[in-house]
């Protein structure tokens, strides 16, 4: 008996171990993508910072750990996760995780913005960037692209899963509850959308611009399984999240995920308040908000 | 004057379900759209034969779009069918993100187009969708003008990659193009030779314009016929050649002047070959309620129309 657990105390210290080193090495990307995006940000001095670096921890996880993905990159994405990002407003963080992935070089990431630049100021095809699938910025439209590149994989017999995520405010678009519905009432259960609630969104709180009410809840009543990460800025529990909404899909309904973040996370000046939505620092905020994340894989 | 015998009269909707059966059949890949317009846009066998790649969305247009987008990623290709006025205008941004500027390989397939949807009046009558869908880039615009010219294009577009907006209609028509004819996108379809005026017409308005010109023979015109099933890209050369011929235009078809073919020949006249030309079509306005045929005559877009709009730019050569 005594030995017995033993084992089971080392297996467990040692998998414990393990999950360690590969958050440690998750948690170096959440940081040197954070600085990515306040330096592509500032560079241009235009974008989005506020929602980008709310939703780093969920893009780092979902590209490094959660999404199982193929070498190079094809539209078609036959045999891999998918992911499509509808509140194309948060590039920044998109592009730094799609190039510190190895879609793209990093160096590329000092184009956003600019002219002739594949990282435009919203995502889009037309350049050909690898590891976008869909333009995306008008929003209230990426659960239906979902939606279909979804019905595609069960067309092909491919079990992978496809994966989008949503700003909270985006939900004021009607199209959404088009999609919720359609989802629903269809059995899409390759789908994981996931919602960003950050309460934020350009004119003030949700809860002022347009409330909302228990969002969690309107997806229950249109009939999908949704579960909550209350804190999606902790990168443990935004993978144990994750792998609960995998565990849950290929059950006839789409699973949803509440995740709430806040925007302008890992930057003190930056959190609680909307007025990062849409705003880059300056220098001297920069230098600021840099050394809150100190370079971990080197800047590009 | 070449004749054309109508071979029975059918709606090019009808042209559209056919070649969907077709589709259906020949190509794998192909899956069927539609929100809740099932039979007006008859493609029951289509359904009936594939069940699994046809998908229902109900009464949500801007989904349907969006969704026909998703599923080319994974090689599908998507016939998107609805009423016309509700596959452009009603969701114009989501076709110019989800599909064009993402250049998807996405069919929009619009039924009931223009004023000839009759009695359910201006609400559905859209006289707006080919400039809305021409100004998108990459676009290609397509207004067949038979059942059979329906069915040929229908089956093209599907070997075509890009987005299509393929635009027909409710009622009855003449049927007189060839059956399993071969279908070229953006080219035009010389129809009748002539040498005083040209006459370009699209979708509805091209039995109208044989009419027209039969009976201008009788007064000693000679009216060249040019079909242009493709209104972007348009076929520059088939019109230039036309017009370098007989020195003036009239333009027809069942939509606004504003943003349709008549507006596309305009420039292409402007640029390389100024020249008379006269609009037969909608006068900036919204349609109304009635018969097809009374519409039309109302309305100014029938043969009567097209022979006076002649007679019209003749003088100004």
């Amino acid at each position: 008996m005594y030995s017995q657990k033993i084992e089971i105390t080392f297996g467990a210290f040692n998998n414990r171990h393990l999950q360690m080193a590969k958050l440690d090495e998750l948690q170096d990307i959440v940081t040197q993508t954070r600085r990515d995006i306040l330096r592509m940000v500032h560079k241009v001095n235009s974008g989005h910072p506020g929602g980008s670096l709310g939703c780093t921890e969920f893009m780092v996880a979902l590209y490094n750990e959660i999404m199982d993905l193929k070498e190079g990159f094809d539209m078609d994405g036959i045999g891999e996760d998918l992911f499509f990002l509808s509140n194309g407003h948060i590039s920044p963080v998109f592009y730094s995780v799609l190039a510190r992935k190895g879609y793209f070089p990093v160096e590329e990431l000092s184009t956003f913005r600019l002219i002739n630049s594949r990282l435009q100021g919203h995502p889009t095809t037309h350049e050909g960037l690898p590891g976008v699938r869909i333009a995306s910025g008008s929003l209230g439209q990426g659960m239906s692209v979902a939606l279909g590149a979804a019905q595609a994989k069960k067309l092909n017999g491919d079990d992978h899963l496809v994966f989008s995520l949503h700003g909270d405010g985006e939900l004021q678009e009607g199209q959404n509850w088009e999609a919720i519905m359609y989802a629903a009432g269809n059995g899409i259960d390759n789908l994981i959308s996931t919602v960003d609630r950050n309460g934020k969104q350009i004119d003030g709180p949700t809860s002022e611009v347009l409330p909302m009410g228990d969002i969690a809840e309107k997806f229950r009543a249109f009939g999908w399984d949704v579960l909550e990460i209350e804190n999606g800025n902790d990168l443990e529990e935004v993978i144990a999240g994750l792998n609960e909404a995998k565990s849950r899909t290929g059950k006839g309904k789409p699973v949803g995920i509440i995740m709430n973040t806040e925007m302008g996370n890992g930057v003190d000046f930056m959190m609680h308040t909307h007025a990062w939505h849409g705003k880059a620092p300056n220098d001297e905020q920069l230098e600021k908000a840099l050394a809150q994340n100190p370079e971990t894989l080197g800047d590009y | 004057m070449k004749k054309y015998t109508d071979q029975g009269k059918n709606d090019t909707r009808s042209g559209y379900g056919a070649a969907m059966t077709e589709l259906g059949r020949s190509h794998p890949n192909v899956v069927a759209l539609c929100a809740d317009l099932v039979a007006s846009l008859k493609i029951q066998d289509f359904i009936d034969e594939n069940p699994d790649r046809f998908f229902q969305t109900g009464i949500a247009e801007a989904n349907m779009m969006g969704m026909a987008a998703g599923l080319t990623i994974g090689g599908k290709i998507p016939f998107a069918s609805t009423f016309a006025n509700f596959a452009t205008g009603r969701v114009y941004d989501q076709i110019r993100q989800s599909i064009a500027y993402s250049g998807k390989n996405v069919k929009i397939c619009a039924s009931h187009a223009g004023i000839t949807l009759g009695e359910d009046g201006a609400t559905h009558q859209i006289l707006e969708d080919i400039g809305m869908m021409k100004m998108l880039p990459g676009m290609t615009v397509i207004n067949p003008c038979d059942y059979n010219q329906t069915k040929a294009a229908t089956l093209a577009i599907a070997d075509y990659v890009g987005p299509v907006y393929l635009r027909f209609g409710r009622p009855k028509v003449a049927n007189f193009t060839p059956v399993d004819q071969k279908f070229e996108i953006g080219k035009g379809l010389l129809l009748n030779e002539g040498t005083d005026v040209t006459i370009i017409a699209t979708g509805h308005l091209v039995w109208e314009a044989l009419k027209a010109a039969e009976s201008l023979e009788e007064q000693g015109i000679s009216a060249e016929v040019l079909n242009i099933h493709t209104i972007k890209p348009l076929d520059e050369e088939a019109v230039l050649k036309s017009v370098k011929k007989t020195g003036c235009v009239v333009s027809a078809e069942e939509h606004n002047y504003l943003g349709g073919l008549g507006e596309s020949i305009a420039r292409t006249l402007a640029v390389h070959y100024p020249a008379p030309q006269e609009f037969v079509a909608t006068q900036d306005t919204f349609g109304e309620s009635g018969t097809p045929a009374d519409l039309m005559e109302k309305y100014g877009l029938n043969n009567k129309a097209i022979e006076k709009a002649v007679l019209k730019v003749m003088k100004r050569k």
